[in-house]
């Protein structure tokens, strides 16, 4: 697939007239999806997709296009010819962008993956086997991704990933459920076994009759899934330039100096540590780490080529949409295993769900808790809960609210497919907040 | 599609039970003028097809881009391996399955094709639009932008069934974003909500050419504004609000699928159980809710599902009683029951599962002036730019862009950050004014996102212009 794509990029390259400049993106990914419900298969199939991104620039005019791509040279050379002389035709209706910066100076990379996933077919058994009569919903995901990089300066980046991730819940009744994931490049038998196993001792505290809280302020525990989300949340449009630029970032009071977080919250875009490709779509590499906030304080943002030409600085290599992808938050001194006895009273929060902002300006997020959340009491599980909304700024979870975060983290690979697997993380610990809002 | 496509098809599928050939060829362009300048002006160009295949007692699925004959040999193959694979382990026997015997066309009806307006002339339109905008040195960012999506779809079957459609979609777009301190508001055409099937006639229906300047002026407005009171009181919701209202509440907890389980690791399950069709009231007699992908105009308006089912309108609720899930040929099959034509898949490279389509509130008779002049105490409120549900569809709370305050039957001042929250179960039973005709809108979300692997699809809402009484309202924090 890499030769492949050099080789149509080299055609295509061979037809340029003139000072045109060819920018090229490839993705690509052959995956096997397997979903369950009640430990049945829902639906079972393989999807083999390749893209290819070609930008044509002249001077500061540029036109862009993404193909789909057959794999077939004689099918996609001619198509991408053509497509060029589309964007030649088009480029004349356009302006000059003031914004427009692609990387000039080639710099190459390559990482290859070991495709060490065995048959999906044998994964699909272990998984119904092991569910042993329980109603296990989820998606098994497996299989190649692939992304690239060239253009016609001569600068080559590969990078592909064979891969899996299994997203399930072992369900009891109603909306009580254990979530849970298996995600990885090797599957290991018996770590899925651990996993099952952890799962299904939450599902029998499940079985307990459920208590409802009343809207109120209280003391949780918010496990990494849980605080995941909540980062991923705030992550989402926080520490891109363009937002903080234009005043439209949720931690506008941060960065203006009205509103602090804890000073032992860090959040790094730690790239090196991630699953992603180490270089975006005009070519940039990106570095090893940018550190979103250190101790508290507004440290660096992700800036985007564009938003780099736009705000008259240097660019870090973040995509165009300056979201993290491989993000990290820093660990706290709160040992895994007395998670409980500091909780003392108050609720353990294994997921959150359908986040969304009640006051962006003030970065208040609502959302509900879901899956495995639980009354706790001295220390010591009662009940699974009925799910309740809470409705919390990010100054006061992660903020004055916060009283400690785990030092054991969970490495979290996203399971989203919206038009391809995606190939973020996280590195995120659990955390112990004071005062949790809840509202219905 | 070409007849050899079909061909090679048919060919290499004569060893399994069934099968069908989905393939779908899309074209997308976004014209996007922020700040001024004009932003990348990029273009896809997608084909692929999807190959589903019933055999034995199991049934698989492969999606390639490779269209070629033996590109179509291997994905059913693929296909049929999974079939195989999966054999008396699925929810479902492939056999109790509806299959593709009919054939049928279905075009969007298109006034101004998007291809016959020059890319140079769009782009003057939404530069122009983008100017009015910048009204104020206090407006920090600010964008026009059109979208236009075109897509042909032909799904054949080996039981000689065709069904070859062809859709078009533009959606335009303005912003404003004002900021004063550390307070920033944001200002739209309503939200994400503003998306049709037609052609670039909808630019003018939508109100994007000339609505610039009041966009930007209630951006303004929004800054100085005093928040959203807090406190139980009536509610009048605008059709740009009542799309994600009518989506959250009552489209996802209808989808069959759902109901039976499916979704409950992802998008979740749904408070509705099969026991209440036909017998629970789920919201005031003035409730009328309806699956119509027959409106030409609409979002999610087509002739026949993804799995070749005729389109036909059916009401899901009428006058405040559940009737109808939202649930194709699989789901009807799963549960024995009737439902609706409305297996959708977002492209080829994705399985049909049960989607929302068009889902839309029938007006009453009420006009906009009545419903204000009945509330005492109360908020109006426009354009949703927040939302939330549990998993079981049951708790949501929203935000819109704008709110007015309503006090003895009057209109009041503009207040900001204005939310709500409530029940599913309740909420509805509290609808106590429909708006009639001409408080409609026709609107829709292309962002509805659903489905193992993940599926965002666009969906219909076409609503008036609602009263609710007592609704739990707060502003900001």
């Amino acid at each position: 697939m890499q030769t492949y794509f050099y080789d149509l990029v080299d055609r295509l390259t061979a037809s340029l007239t003139g000072g045109e400049v060819l920018i090229s993106a490839f993705r690509a990914e052959d995956s096997d999806f397997v979903r369950f419900n009640k430990a049945k298969v829902r639906q079972a199939g393989r999807v083999q997709q390749r893209s290819i991104g070609l930008q044509l620039i002249e001077g500061r005019r540029h036109a862009s296009v993404e193909v789909c791509l057959s794999g077939v040279m004689e099918d996609d050379l001619p198509r991408c010819q053509r497509q060029l002389e589309r964007l030649r035709e088009r480029r004349g209706f356009l302006p000059e962008d003031p914004h427009l910066l692609y990387s000039e100076e080639p710099t190459s990379s390559e990482h290859h993956g070991e495709n060490s996933l065995p048959d999906g077919s044998e994964m699909v058994r272990d998984i119904q086997d092991s569910a042993q009569g329980r109603d296990l919903v989820g998606i098994h995901a497996a299989g190649g991704v692939h992304a690239g990089f060239a253009n016609s300066l001569g600068q080559r980046n590969w990078f592909s990933t064979h891969s899996f991730n299994f997203d399930w819940s072992f369900h009891h009744s109603a909306d009580k459920a254990v979530k849970s994931s298996h995600a990885g490049f090797e599957w290991k038998t018996d770590e899925f076994q651990r996993k099952l196993e952890l799962s299904a001792e939450q599902l029998k505290v499940l079985g307990h009759p459920a208590k409802t809280l009343e809207p109120g302020g209280y003391r949780v525990y918010l496990a990494p899934p849980a605080l995941n989300d909540i980062v991923d949340m705030v992550g989402s449009d926080s520490f891109g330039m363009k937002m903080q630029r234009t005043k439209q970032s949720p931690l506008i009071k941060l960065l203006e100096d009205e509103a602090r977080l804890h000073p032992s919250l860090s959040i790094t875009e730690a790239t090196a540590l991630g699953v992603a490709p180490n270089f975006q779509e005009a070519g940039f590499i990106r570095p090893s780490e940018v550190k979103l906030v250190d101790g508290g304080a507004p440290a660096d943002c992700l800036i985007s080529p564009r938003s780099a030409k736009e705000f008259g600085v240097e660019t870090n290599g973040a995509s165009a949409h300056e979201v993290p992808e491989s993000i990290d938050v820093a660990a706290g001194k709160l040992p895994q295993d007395r998670v409980l006895e500091e909780l003392g009273t108050g609720l353990w929060i294994g997921n959150v769900w359908y986040l969304n902002y009640s006051d962006r300006s003030s970065c208040r997020t609502t959302g509900m808790t879901r899956f495995a959340t639980f009354w706790v009491e001295n220390g010591q599980i009662q009940a699974p809960l009925n799910v309740m909304r809470f409705d919390e700024t990010a100054y006061r979870m992660l903020g004055e609210q916060l009283v400690d975060m785990t030092a054991e983290r969970d490495w979290i690979l996203d399971p989203e497919t919206y038009h391809r697997r995606s190939t973020r993380s996280a590195r995120m610990p659990g955390a112990l907040v004071d005062d949790f809002r809840l509202t219905l | 599609m070409l007849e050899s496509t079909a061909q090679a098809f048919r060919e290499a599928a004569a060893g399994v039970d069934y099968a069908t050939l989905r393939v779908v060829e899309q074209t997308d362009e976004v014209v996007n003028v922020r700040q001024g300048i004009l932003q990348p002006v990029g273009s896809t160009e997608d084909r692929g097809a999807m190959v589903e295949v019933h055999h034995g007692d199991g049934s698989g699925y492969a999606a390639t881009s490779d269209l070629s004959p033996s590109g179509l040999r291997s994905a059913i193959e693929r296909a049929k391996d999974w079939a195989e694979t999966t054999a008396g382990r699925g929810v479902v026997k492939p056999s109790e399955i509806a299959r593709l015997t009919t054939e049928a066309e279905y075009d969007t009806p298109v006034q101004r094709p998007w291809e016959d307006t020059s890319l140079g002339d769009k782009i003057d339109l939404v530069t122009r639009e983008a100017a009015t905008l910048k009204t104020d040195d206090r407006i920090v960012d600010w964008s026009a932008s059109l979208w236009y999506t075109g897509q042909e779809s032909t799904l054949i079957s080996t039981d000689g069934g065709q069904v070859r459609q062809r859709f078009s979609m533009v959606a335009p777009n303005l912003h404003a974003t004002a900021n004063s301190g550390t307070e920033t508001q944001t200002r739209t055409l309503g939200g994400h909500a503003q998306a049709r099937q037609g052609g670039l006639e909808i630019v003018e229906m939508s109100g994007f050419v000339g609505s610039g300047g009041q966009i930007a002026d209630e951006a303004l407005q929004l800054l100085e504004a005093p928040d959203c009171p807090s406190g139980v009181m009536d509610l009048v919701l605008a059709p740009d609000q009542m799309v994600l209202q009518i989506h959250e509440s009552i489209g996802h907890p209808l989808e069959l699928d759902r109901i039976l389980g499916d979704e409950r690791n992802y998008a979740g399950t749904s408070f509705v159980t099969m026991d209440m069709f036909g017998s629970y009231q789920y919201g005031s007699e003035r409730l009328n809710v309806t699956f119509d992908p027959t409106r030409p105009d609409q979002l999610a308006s087509y002739g026949y599902d993804d799995d070749g089912q005729k389109a036909t309108k059916e009401f899901l609720i009428k006058d405040g009683l559940l009737l109808r899930p939202l649930g194709g040929a699989t789901s009807q099959a799963r549960a024995d029951m009737k439902g609706v034509a409305n297996a959708r898949a977002n492209g080829w490279n994705r399985p049909p599962i049960d989607r929302m389509a068009n889902i839309n509130l029938e007006h009453g008779d009420a006009s906009f002036e009545d419903m204000i002049k009945s509330v005492e105490k109360g908020v109006y409120m426009e354009t949703n730019c927040s939302w939330s549900i549990d998993d079981s569809r049951n708790k949501f709370q929203f935000g819109c862009e704008l709110g007015r305050l309503i006090e003895n039957g009057e209109l009041g001042p503009i207040v900001r950050k204005a939310n709500y929250r409530g029940i599913s179960a309740t909420f509805w039973r509290s609808l106590s004014m429909v708006g009639n005709e001409s408080t409609v809108d026709v609107m829709g979300t292309p962002y509805c996102g659903k489905g193992e692997p993940n599926q965002v699809i666009k969906v219909g809402h076409a609503s008036p212009t609602c009263l609710f009484r007592q609704v739990d309202v707060f502003g900001g924090a």
